[in-house]
């Protein structure tokens, strides 16, 4: 009964023509879907969509501060009423001891430079999902983006905050010595040492929504077992190996180790051990995230 | 895999689990605190088999898709039809990767692009020109895809005045445009689309309809699910229908739309409560093989307390838009006998009627001329079978309804 009525122009048959030849090329790759089927092509795919992450993390970015009246500047806020409260507790209040000479405001500062990027990441993954739930259930992608690019945010306050710590150093007269090229490495360190923790955290509160409570006690504890408002060389000897179970601690430690010259010291045991901490968390985070990921869209 | 098929599923199934509210209400505290203890204990025990949490007192399988299997080749424009819970949608999320499938296997060739909404993710706090550029990354688009169709996609939707304009101030009308726009760019191989032409106003869902088919021009593999039956009759060739999960119907798309009319008009009946006092509409019932065949064989029941022997009933056809396409009455054609008093009585019409294939609502009028005693407006809708309307027209709701043939020629 269809009339053959064509609606394209007579320009437009050649690509009707040539298109399925020109799908029809070797580059197809055969999808198979099947239940509990595992991807072998995971961080191709995962590479594919790296566009996909980058819009997404700078959605976020460009979101975060919309529709407030100060902006940006509660970047710098936060941590310095943080890092006063701080100093005045534990430094003068309790009287704990600085690294070496350094002031210790400065000491609070450069801990707290890594520990708001591990909380700001913890808090932003673990919503990510649940918040975009729109997208998981209308559009496929590996769902790994969704955590990490929300929680590339808090390289921004990140940033905002080491400028600020820069500043007191050019203030209280700190001179960062040679180990200060390591600064990379041990940004790249924190950020790992946050990705872990925050994988497992989302995979778990897509399913159980009680994560939603546990985060930001985690969070509130975490600040105070961490060496933020001390040097972790208050802790005694004996307990430093179990200290450093907390991967916090070899990040922490790490900062102010490349960011206060030679004033604060590393317990390589230690660091050793929180180096494989974050490892091992990294890879429990990705294989409990990627054993459920499949299950997210039925779930959120 | 034969080269020229690109989806292929095999017993296709998707279970899910649902939970309940047991029906009779705990009567005691001691049933209350039994009930608790059991539905926590049970709650307990599937976190700890990492299983998700379901809430309700008890728990049931449901499978919203069961061995489906069928095949799909290249550059075929497969409608699939079915009503609300057939399982339409669970079917696209499963070929769109965003659920698993519970049992059975799947398998696709070529790049997949999924439309089952329009606007996805876009943000309410970024402008038009931000969210065009995310919005294509999340369908798929690369940065120089979006960038090389910017131009055409806002000349498409029609915002350049309000394109640094946060979308949160747009009207919903030019958000679905902007919306629609992108996605009208997209260029997999593969197209999945749910239900998108639903939104908009007529002249929007026109220009959807005309993109769509210069996609299907382009000989592109299409998957789409409407109810709009008008529309899925003109744009594919073939069609699967689907009921409670599984496949009855794969063949050409008229077929699949002929046997769906039939299975939906089979509740195509209603019948009143009647006050015996007056004359009154008992039931009206619309035959179901009758309108899968394109014919309208409608029976009205009244019952009356008195004989009336001239009966008018007439009845009137109107469209999804609410226009009326056809009216009749026994008044004008005449009718033989007369009803009984207090004695159900049915009064048929048959008529042929040269439409193009959609919903229509019935309304029934029922009198002793000139008096109107009943009157039941748009009381069932019903799908009648019918021609497509052909390619190169646009919807049946822009065209009108009238399927009647013209000879063409050049003078």
């Amino acid at each position: 009964m269809k009339l053959p009525i064509p609606e394209q122009d007579a320009a437009s048959v050649p690509a009707a023509v040539s298109s399925p030849a020109r799908t029809k090329g070797h580059g197809e790759r055969l999808l198979v879907l099947e239940a509990g089927r595992t991807e072998r092509n995971y961080w191709s795919d995962l590479w594919s969509y790296r566009e996909l992450f980058a819009i997404l993390a700078w959605r976020d970015v460009a979101v975060q501060y919309k529709q407030t009246f100060i902006g940006a500047a509660w970047a710098v806020i936060r941590p310095l009423l943080t890092m006063i409260i701080f100093t005045v507790v534990f430094g003068t209040l309790a009287k704990l001891p600085s690294d070496g000479q350094t002031p210790y405001p400065v000491l609070v500062m450069a801990g707290m430079l890594p520990w708001f990027l591990f909380s700001t990441m913890l808090g932003n993954a673990s919503n990510s999902l649940v918040t975009n739930a729109n997208l998981i259930g209308k559009v496929y992608f590996p769902r790994l983006i969704v955590p990490v690019a929300s929680s590339m945010v808090a390289l921004v306050d990140f940033t905002i905050t080491f400028l600020l710590l820069l500043g007191m150093m050019v203030l209280f007269d700190v001179l960062p010595s040679w180990q200060i090229v390591f600064m990379p490495f041990f940004i790249l360190l924190a950020v790992l040492a946050s990705l872990g923790p925050a994988l497992i955290l989302t995979a778990l509160n897509v399913k159980y929504r009680d994560f939603r409570f546990i985060i930001p006690f985690i969070v509130q504890f975490g600040l105070y077992v961490s060496p933020v408002g001390f040097s972790s060389s208050v802790v005694p000897d004996q307990w430093r190996l179990l200290y450093a179970m907390n991967p916090v601690v070899g990040v922490i430690d790490g900062f102010r180790w490349c960011l206060l010259g030679g004033e604060a010291q590393i317990y390589w045991p230690g660091f050793a051990l929180s180096l494989a901490v974050v490892a091992g968390l990294l890879w429990l985070g990705i294989a409990t995230f990627r054993a459920t990921e499949k299950t997210f869209a039925d779930l959120v | 895999m034969s080269s020229d098929v690109v989806i292929r599923a095999e017993g296709l199934g998707k279970k899910y689990m649902i939970g309940h509210q047991s029906r009779e209400p705990y009567t005691s505290l001691r049933d209350v605190m039994a009930q608790t203890a059991r539905n926590f204990a049970r709650t307990a025990g599937d976190m700890f088999s990492g299983k998700a949490i379901i809430a309700g007192d008890e728990v049931e399988e449901f499978w919203a898709l069961k061995d489906v299997s069928f095949e799909i080749n290249r550059g075929d424009v497969v409608g699939i039809i079915g009503r609300n819970g057939a399982g339409k949608s669970t079917l696209l999320k499963v070929l769109s990767r965003i659920t698993e499938p519970s049992e059975g296997r799947v398998e696709i060739k070529g790049r997949v692009a999924s439309l089952l909404e329009v606007g996805t993710g876009f943000h309410p706090e970024l402008t038009g020109r931000e969210n065009i550029y995310l919005n294509g990354a999340i369908l798929g688009m690369t940065r120089e895809e979006i960038k090389g169709k910017f131009d055409e996609i806002v000349d498409f939707s029609g915002v350049e005045k309000f394109l640094d304009t946060p979308v949160k101030r747009y009207s919903s009308g030019m958000y679905v445009r902007l919306a629609f726009a992108v996605a009208a760019h997209l260029e997999p191989e593969i197209l999945i689309v749910d239900e998108v032409l639903a939104v908009g106003d007529a002249e929007f869902q026109k220009r959807c309809l005309g993109k769509m088919k210069e996609v299907v021009g382009l000989g592109r593999t299409v998957l789409f699910v409407s109810h709009n039956l008008a529309a899925v009759a003109s744009l594919c060739n073939s069609g699967i229908l689907l009921s409670d999960g599984r496949i009855t119907r794969r063949g050409s798309i008229l077929e699949v739309i002929k046997q769906y009319s039939a299975v939906r008009a089979v509740d195509a009946t209603v019948t009143f409560t009647v006050d015996e006092r007056s004359p009154r509409i008992a039931g009206v019932r619309v035959d179901p093989a009758a309108a899968a065949e394109g014919r309208v064989v409608v029976d009205v029941t009244v019952l009356s307390p008195h004989p009336i022997s001239t009966p008018h009933v007439a009845i009137t056809l109107r469209a999804p838009n609410g226009v009326a396409v056809w009216s009749s009455s026994s008044t004008a054609h005449g009718i033989a006998g007369k009803v009984e008093a207090s004695q159900l009585t049915t009064i048929r019409c048959c008529g042929c009627l040269p439409l193009y294939a959609s919903d229509y609502s019935l309304s029934v009028w029922f009198g002793e001329w000139p008096v109107a005693y009943d009157a039941k407006i748009d009381c069932l809708t019903f799908a009648l079978a019918g021609p497509p309307v052909p390619l190169g027209l646009a919807p049946v709701e822009v065209v009108g309804h009238l399927s009647s043939s013209a000879t063409w020629n050049i003078c």
